[in-house]
């Protein structure tokens, strides 16, 4: 069984190490500093197991998860207060808070190991879907995967998103960005007041909003500032109406 | 039923039976229908919407306990000028019925006295009763107050706390327990000795800057116990400095978010560094740390606590041109000018 450790912290590697050696058939085959190198390690060893830490440089833990296509089984290792963890509880996915015992470390091997590896890959799909924005607040950027670069893209230099599939693409002024998650997953956890849904396919920033035309009698469209056109629903114009108060 | 409308009900039955009660009196006394009703509906009326007037207007001034005897004064006034108003409508509508205009004169007296104790006794009773409901409110507010200030001295407690760091640094320590006892002794040595000064501290109290940083490094050996990998540190004073006061735990805000944001903003090695000197008289602290100004911080609320430390320091000095920020591509600083002159 295959490990990987992803943990700012060497001394927190250490103790989840240290507890790693009472289970004779696990092997650690990866200890990384951030997500960054987290995501290279869990794509070449593709780790049966990830001990996994939120808070960390330049992009957390979540975040690192969002940029994986398979999602592994995770255990979470975080010093977070209990009541924020639990948003995790419902998602059956393990966490421990930090400092943990040895008791309640095995405790999460145990319940790793009775769930199946594809169970256990769904949760975290489901935890990353609904849980992790609202975990986090209100998200200020997102993070994508350019190749092997990992970008991260502030919200306020987002032009639009649109839907692709079962990806959606980002628009930004260095152009367009693919991430897999649905639209209703941004319309949910951007800013209310400067997103606005104009179409079942479209999500515009406000601030990037040029003008509004009518097409036929019953069709708007909405200009960008870069010139681009957006189609609005019915639905879709009234928000953006009721949204800029007009 | 809302307030208005029970007090205008409480009026028109209180005001009813009187008309009643008067009528009754003058028909006993034998004089007619006609005379009897409208004496007493003209009275009563005059009464009634005079009365309503002064609880409409307890309702949005009430006169403090030693002003209350204004209570009197309205109502002997409007008392005064009901009987004038009364005496004029009766005597023009029965101007021929003699007997009648002789009983309105004697009354006079006797009516102006009813008018007087009416008005008085509802004024009294208006008064009482919005005095008791501003009583409650002022309860309910207090109590509002009270929470709120519960609240924020809880929140200032846990930020004391912090209990991120804490838990983290417990963390590292049952690492080495295993790894390095001795080790694991020292920091939870500099653990207790940090908290033992956060918590002896006030906000009110100034400190030497000796003494602030002293605390200040704790702090910063136990972050170096933590991320020693890539934390570095650079302190630099003069001399005059460390006996300059400043108010207590006021860098420590702004050291530890240096410490997160250079820790959390850039991968690889971070230098902190700390510097102090005299400037025209004030000491100039200035704390600076790695940053990314391409990166956004990845949720809204890990903000920095800036706006609380220049408001801090408003307060203490009436100034708000003490803390400046300095930016270039790679490094954040933050200074603080604290004046020694006060």
């Amino acid at each position: 069984m295959k490990v990987v450790i992803i943990d700012d912290e060497p001394l927190a590697r250490s103790i989840v190490k240290e507890y790693l050696d009472s289970f004779p058939e696990i092997e650690i085959v990866d200890e990384c500093n951030d997500g960054f190198e987290g995501v290279k390690a869990i794509q070449q060893h593709k780790p049966d197991l990830v001990f996994l830490d939120i808070q960390m440089p330049k992009i957390t833990g979540f975040e690192m998860l969002e940029l994986l296509e398979e999602q592994p089984s995770v255990i979470f290792t975080t010093a977070f207060d209990e009541y924020a963890m639990k948003a995790f509880e419902a998602h059956a996915v393990d966490y421990l808070l930090k400092p943990f015992s040895k008791e309640r470390f095995a405790k999460a091997m145990e319940k790793w190991r009775t769930q199946s590896k594809s169970a256990g890959s769904e949760m975290v799909h489901r935890l990353l879907d609904d849980t992790a924005s609202q975990f986090e607040g209100q998200t200020n950027r997102i993070v994508v995967k350019v190749g092997n670069a990992i970008k991260i893209i502030p919200i306020r230099d987002i032009l639009y998103i649109e839907a692709y599939g079962d990806y959606v693409k980002i628009h930004t002024k260095e152009g367009f960005f693919l991430k897999k998650k649905t639209m209703s997953f941004f319309e949910h956890s951007l800013d209310v007041s400067n997103f606005a849904r104009a179409h079942r396919s479209y999500l515009i920033n406000i601030q990037e909003l040029n003008k509004i035309e009518q097409r036929e009698k019953d069709s708007h469209i909405a200009i960008l500032k870069n010139g681009t056109v957006v189609p609005l629903s019915k639905t879709g114009y009234a928000r953006i109406k009721e949204l800029l108060k007009i | 039923m809302n307030q208005s409308r029970k007090i205008l009900l409480l009026e028109f039955g209180w005001w009813f039976i009187w008309t009643c009660l008067q009528m009754t009196a003058l028909l006993l006394a034998g004089f007619s229908w006609k005379v009897s009703v409208v004496d007493s509906i003209i009275t009563n009326f005059i009464l009634g919407w005079e009365s309503y007037s002064i609880i409409m207007m307890l309702k949005v001034y009430q006169p403090d306990k030693s002003k209350s005897y204004y209570l009197l004064f309205w109502s002997a006034a409007l008392a005064g000028i009901s009987v004038v108003v009364i005496e004029f409508a009766l005597s023009f509508m029965f101007a021929d019925d003699v007997a009648y205009l002789q009983f309105l004169d004697t009354t006079m007296l006797l009516r102006f006295g009813f008018a007087f104790l009416m008005l008085a006794f509802v004024s009294v009773l208006g008064w009482v009763w919005f005095y008791l409901q501003s009583q409650q409110e002022n309860e309910i507010r207090k109590a509002d107050v009270e929470k709120l200030s519960r609240e924020t001295e809880l929140s200032s407690l846990r930020q004391q706390l912090q209990p991120h760091f804490l838990f983290n640094s417990l963390n590292s320590i049952n690492a080495l327990i295993q790894s390095e006892p001795t080790k694991a002794r020292s920091m939870v040595q500099q653990l207790s000795d940090f908290f033992r000064g956060t918590l002896k501290k006030q906000e009110t109290h100034r400190v030497t800057f000796a003494e602030e940083l002293n605390h200040l490094k704790l702090y910063l050996e136990i972050e170096k116990v933590r991320f020693g990998h890539r934390l570095k540190t650079e302190i630099d004073h003069d001399e005059q400095s460390v006996s300059r006061l400043i108010p207590s735990l006021l860098l420590q805000p702004i050291v530890e978010n240096a410490i997160k944001f250079g820790l959390y903003d850039v991968r690889g090695d971070v230098t902190l560094s700390i510097s102090a000197e005299m400037l025209e008289g004030d000491l100039m602290v200035c704390v600076s740390n790695p940053y990314d100004p391409e990166s956004a911080p990845p949720s809204k609320g890990t903000g920095f606590g800036l706006s609380s430390i220049s408001r801090r320091l408003y307060l203490i000095y009436g100034r708000n041109d003490l803390l400046t920020i300095e930016k270039d591509a790679t490094v954040f600083k933050i200074c603080i000018r604290i004046p020694q002159s006060v």
